[in-house]
C-alpha cells in the first residue's frame, strides 16, 4: 500500500489526544456554527465558526489577509505554531479553514484524520471549557492564489478544456434534480453543472469512520473519472467548502501539483446570466 | 468539566423521502442527536433530549420537516 503524498498534513486521534495540550500545538474546531463545539470539544481546542469567522460577512469572499491576520492572531497562533484543525461532517468545514491557511502562507496546518466523529465515537475526553488564549502579533503571507479558481479561470478551462473539472456535490444536485442539499435553502437559479465536469461527490473520499480511504483507494477513486495529476483540477461545488475537502484530499494526499478549489462554485455559475450547463452525466471520462 | 461521549451509535434511515444519518450519544445525563442528508452529508439539525428516543425523535422531526421543503426537479 502506498502512502499519502504528504502524510505530515494528517494527524489521527491519538496524537491529537497527546499533543492538545503542547504550546507550540493550537487544536481548532471548525463546523458551519460552534454549536457542536459548545456540547464538548477536544480538550484545549478553540472554536472557529465557518459562516462569521472564516468569511467576509459582507461582500462574498473569503477573509482578507487583514482579516485572517486578525483571526490567528486572536486565537493565539504564530507562523511556527503547528496548526491542527477538525470538525463535524467528516471534516467539511474544517476542510475549508485549512485552505484559507494555505492561500495565507501557514506553514504548518493539518487535518485531524476521522474529525469530530472519530473522536466521539472513539470516546475520547470532551470538554466545556474554553482555554485561556495568550494573543498574538500574527503576520500572514499574501494570498497564494494559485490555490484559488476565479470564474475567468474556470471558463477559460471549459472553453479550451484545459483542466479536469471536478463537480463534489451529491449525484442530484450535479443532474439538477435538486438545487441544493436536501434540506437546505435554494441558492441558485438553475440545476447542473458546469460543461464536462465530472461528479465525484466529496464524501466518496471518506471511509465509514470519517478517516480518509487509502492513497491507493482515492487514487483509484479519481484516476477512474481521469484525475491522476497529469494536468490541472479545479473542484468545485456548491459554495466552496466540500470542493476544500477534495482539494486537500488532491493536494496533498494524491499530491497533484496544480489543484484549485473554485470558491465561486455552483452558486456563482448556477446564477450566471449565459453561462452553459449541463445536465447529463458523461458517458465517457476519457476527456477529462 | 470533562466527559466523554458514551453509547455513541449511528444509523440510516428514510425521512421525508430522503436517506438520513442520525447520530446520538450520551454525554453525563443529556443524550445529543443530530441528523444529516446522507448524500451529501450536511448537518440538519443538532438537539438534545432527556432519552436517546426523544433526541432522536425530535431530530428526526425537525429533519422530516426541512427535507419536505426540498424540490425535485424532473431531469
Amino acid at each position: 500500500m502506498s502512502e499519502y503524498a504528504r502524510p505530515e498534513t494528517l494527524v489521527s486521534t491519538a496524537w491529537v489526544a497527546q499533543h492538545a495540550a503542547d504550546p507550540d500545538v493550537r487544536i481548532v474546531e471548525v463546523d458551519v456554527d460552534t454549536k457542536a463545539y459548545d456540547e464538548g470539544h477536544v480538550p484545549g481546542a478553540i472554536a472557529w465558526a465557518w459562516n462569521t469567522q472564516l468569511c467576509d460577512t459582507l461582500r462574498r469572499d473569503i477573509l482578507s489577509q487583514e482579516r485572517f491576520e486578525e483571526l490567528m492572531s486572536a486565537s493565539g497562533i504564530t507562523p511556527e505554531t503547528t496548526l491542527v484543525i477538525y470538525g463535524d461532517n467528516n471534516n467539511w468545514f474544517a476542510a475549508w479553514a485549512l485552505w484559507q491557511a494555505k492561500i495565507y502562507g501557514h506553514r504548518d496546518v493539518r487535518l485531524m484524520n476521522g474529525g469530530r466523529k472519530k473522536w466521539l465515537s472513539e470516546g475520547r475526553e470532551l470538554a466545556t471549557g474554553k482555554p485561556t488564549v495568550r494573543p498574538t502579533n500574527y503576520r500572514a503571507h499574501p494570498a497564494d492564489l494559485a490555490l484559488r479558481a476565479f470564474l475567468p479561470q474556470v471558463q477559460e478551462a471549459v472553453e479550451g478544456r484545459s483542466a479536469g473539472l471536478v463537480d463534489v456535490r451529491s449525484p442530484q444536485e450535479f443532474t439538477g434534480e435538486i438545487l441544493a442539499p436536501p434540506g437546505l435553502p435554494e441558492t441558485c437559479q438553475r440545476g447542473g453543472h458546469i460543461p464536462g465536469a465530472r461528479n465525484i461527490p466529496w464524501g466518496r473520499a471518506c471511509n465509514e469512520d470519517g478517516t480518509f480511504k487509502s492513497a491507493d483507494e482515492l487514487r483509484q477513486l479519481y484516476g477512474a473519472e481521469g484525475l491522476d495529476g497529469t494536468r490541472p483540477v479545479i473542484a468545485y461545488c456548491r459554495i466552496g467548502e466540500r470542493s476544500s475537502h477534495t482539494w486537500f484530499v488532491l493536494k496533498y494526499l494524491l499530491g497533484f501539483d496544480n489543484v484549485t478549489n473554485y470558491d465561486g462554485s455552483w452558486t456563482e455559475w448556477g446564477n450566471l446570466v449565459g453561462a452553459p450547463v449541463e445536465r447529463e452525466v458523461a458517458k465517457s471520462s476519457a476527456r477529462v | 468539566m470533562t466527559m466523554h461521549a458514551e453509547e455513541f451509535q449511528e444509523r440510516q434511515v428514510e425521512v421525508a423521502g430522503w436517506p438520513v444519518n442520525v447520530t446520538s450519544y450520551r454525554l453525563g445525563a443529556e443524550w445529543h442527536s443530530k441528523a444529516d442528508n446522507v448524500s451529501p452529508g450536511a448537518n440538519l439539525v443538532r438537539v438534545t433530549g432527556a432519552t436517546r428516543d426523544e433526541a432522536e425523535g425530535k431530530a428526526l422531526r425537525r429533519a422530516g420537516e426541512l427535507l419536505a421543503r426540498t424540490r425535485r426537479r424532473p431531469a
